[in-house]
């Protein structure tokens, strides 16, 4: 019948269209919408207020880092919390492998091992982070975020800067 | 699912020295059923890009007693050492597996690298759970904790 083969056609192209989407959102780049207002002012500035999720930042995160897990100091990422493997959150990676990094709250100086990273969030006052779950593997990240894409008049490159009062300084 | 390769001593003599092709599951990962005496694959936490093969011996709450020699815990730190040092006096040593982590160790505890020198590890780095073996070919089939 036209009916069926129309339908047949149709599952086709779904499926088609599926499997595409979960291998691009897997392996190149995906958008996730940003909750909570640990990164402000970089991300989700508002939060808090009445308006709810509908204007909560979608970021565009990008997966060809994972190809060799090079990362930068001020790159923000996204990575699976090391205490809860269902939650993912997004922080900015402020010392990598081998860097002594100052911790004002804990009045620790500590040097990150090696395969692992120092996560914190630019709002240093409600964010839960390496201050609070230490230096996370590199293993755990899963992409790092490049720009906005949402709200509309947000839209725009996400900036690598250091904050300035992480103390770091490579040893070799 | 995957096919995974896999060599090095440190699980014999359940997985030998021969490099062996298994395949590796990740579904029970993703919901969080790993249980204790499986079998997985694992990012390393020091290395990001290599993957081990090791058995999860604890999860979140368990307490874990493990001998350590103090002398090769530093990171980095040679195998060999840990076999032929002289004061090699095994300390006994108990911790609590912090939340969100599993507690990997080889079964071959003499020559691997594993939880009781890095710690207990995130759960997210667990890869997936080998289930069945492909080579050698004399060994196909089922491969179940034991």
């Amino acid at each position: 019948m036209g009916l069926s083969s129309f339908l047949w056609n149709c599952t086709k192209k779904f499926a088609t269209a599926a499997v595409i989407t979960v291998t691009v959102s897997d392996r190149f780049a995906s958008v996730v919408p940003v909750r909570g207002g640990s990164m402000s002012p970089t991300l989700n500035p508002k939060s808090g207020s009445q308006m709810g999720d509908f204007f909560d930042d979608y970021v565009l995160v990008e997966k060809f880092c994972l190809g060799t897990y090079k990362f930068s100091n001020g790159d923000v990422v996204v990575f699976r919390s090391p205490m809860n493997h269902k939650e993912t959150l997004i922080k900015r990676i402020v010392a990598l492998p081998g860097e002594w990094c100052g911790d004002h709250y804990n009045h620790d100086v500590i040097q990150i091992p090696p395969g692992h990273c120092w996560v914190e969030g630019d709002n240093a006052d409600s964010s839960m982070d390496s201050r609070l779950f230490g230096p996370i593997p590199l293993g755990l990240i899963r992409g790092s975020v490049t720009h906005v894409v949402w709200p509309p008049h947000r839209i725009g490159a996400v900036e690598k800067k250091t904050p300035p009062q992480g103390l770091s300084s490579v040893l070799e | 699912m995957e096919a995974v390769v896999t060599y090095g001593p440190s699980m014999l003599p359940t997985i030998d020295l021969t490099t062996s092709v298994f395949i590796m599951e990740k579904i029970s990962t993703r919901y969080g059923k790993v249980d204790r005496g499986d079998i997985v694959i694992l990012r390393h936490p020091q290395h990001p890009t290599r993957k081990i093969t090791k058995r999860v011996i604890g999860l979140e709450g368990d307490r874990i007693t493990y001998s350590s020699n103090p002398k090769s815990n530093r990171l980095e730190d040679d195998s060999l050492k840990y076999i032929s040092h002289p004061e090699n006096n095994d300390k006994l040593e108990t911790i609590v597996v912090p939340k969100g982590g599993v507690w990997v160790e080889g079964d071959n505890k003499y020559n691997s690298q594993d939880s009781r020198k890095f710690g207990s590890v995130p759960y997210d780095l667990i890869q997936g759970r080998i289930f069945w073996r492909i080579t050698p070919f004399k060994y196909f089939g089922p491969f179940w904790h034991k």
